[in-house]
């Protein structure tokens, strides 16, 4: 039983710094980064680089949910393209940093994250194409709200 | 060794990012320590339960059956009751994270642990429920999800692929 305990304590100690350097990068990010510039970059004429720059900014976004949906339905209300806003969300779940820093190395270490993110690396692009081949209504008194 | 690199890593663009915060002379860089510290602090408790209590789920989950079900023999089938699974599990992230970490402890194979992140990860209706539907608009929602229904399971047929 206190095996279980230290082995995971041990465990724990020897990530808090990365958490920490985690928590200060992002908080960094959020304050020194012009949402504006990254907006202007994905609009709905930005084509296969326009998804190719959502995903990178959704590799990058830092914070949990309540940063990223609000950004992600700016960059709808203002005209973002429909696959650019899906491959930004899909690349912060799939293959974001913030959490794979904080949150999945502690539980698996560095091998199972670069594994798992060299197989979906692609899922952003992919999500992003299908979005915008997929015959779908977008509401007009719904979109961005 | 890479651990140690990784950390050195993350300390320098922290660093070089401070830097550029303080060169800005207006409070920049004191925000972002007090922002940081703020997050620091919120995350070291639940981090502490999760990691701890993860190491206690790992002992009590029932190996024969995780293997059974989720182990490398399991093939498509143990994918998809993985794949299920993330969807279904509710919490945040240290609830999911601290599963799949004992259940890959406990012998679950490598493809299903994937397909059960990405699941959870893409799919999670907790998520959904709690910050997705007061936020976004439903036809996006709608439309991201079909788009994302495929992809845990694609990331496990790699994963299988590859090992």
């Amino acid at each position: 039983m206190s095996g279980v305990v230290v082995e995971n304590v041990t465990l724990l100690l020897g990530i808090l710094p990365k958490v920490a350097a985690g928590c200060l990068i992002g908080a960094l990010i959020t304050l020194l980064v012009p949402r504006e510039m990254v907006v202007k970059l994905v609009g709905s004429e930005s084509g296969l680089r326009g998804l190719i720059i959502a995903t990178i900014a959704g590799i990058l976004v830092p914070g949990g949910p309540f940063t990223v949906f609000p950004i992600t339905v700016a960059f709808l209300a203002i005209g973002a393209d429909r696959g650019a806003a899906i491959a930004f969300v899909t690349a912060w779940h799939v293959v974001g940093l913030n959490r794979a820093i904080i949150w999945e190395m502690p539980f698996f270490g560095h091998e199972f994250v670069f594994t798992r993110m060299a197989i979906s690396v692609a899922f952003p692009l992919l999500a992003g194409v299908l979005a915008r081949l997929v015959p779908w209504p977008r509401a007009s008194k719904e979109s961005g709200t | 060794m890479i651990a140690i690199l990784f950390s050195i890593l993350l300390w320098a663009i922290a660093t070089a990012l401070l830097l550029v915060a303080w060169r800005r002379r207006d409070g920049t860089a004191r925000e972002a320590l007090s922002r940081g510290w703020r997050e620091f602090v919120w995350l070291l408790p639940r981090l502490t339960l999760g990691i701890i209590g993860a190491g206690f789920i790992a002992r009590l989950l029932p190996e024969e059956a995780v293997s059974a079900y989720l182990g490398a023999e399991s093939g498509w089938i143990g994918l998809m009751i993985a794949t299920a699974a993330g969807a279904l599990t509710p919490g945040g992230p240290v609830v999911g994270f601290s599963i799949a970490g004992a259940a890959l402890k406990a012998g679950a194979g490598l493809p299903q642990v994937i397909g059960y992140v990405t699941a959870w990860s893409l799919l999670s209706f907790n998520r959904i429920l709690v910050w997705e539907l007061p936020i976004m608009a439903r036809w996006f929602i709608g439309l991201r999800l079909m788009v994302s229904v495929p992809l845990p399971l694609i990331a496990g047929a790699i994963a299988m692929w590859v090992t």
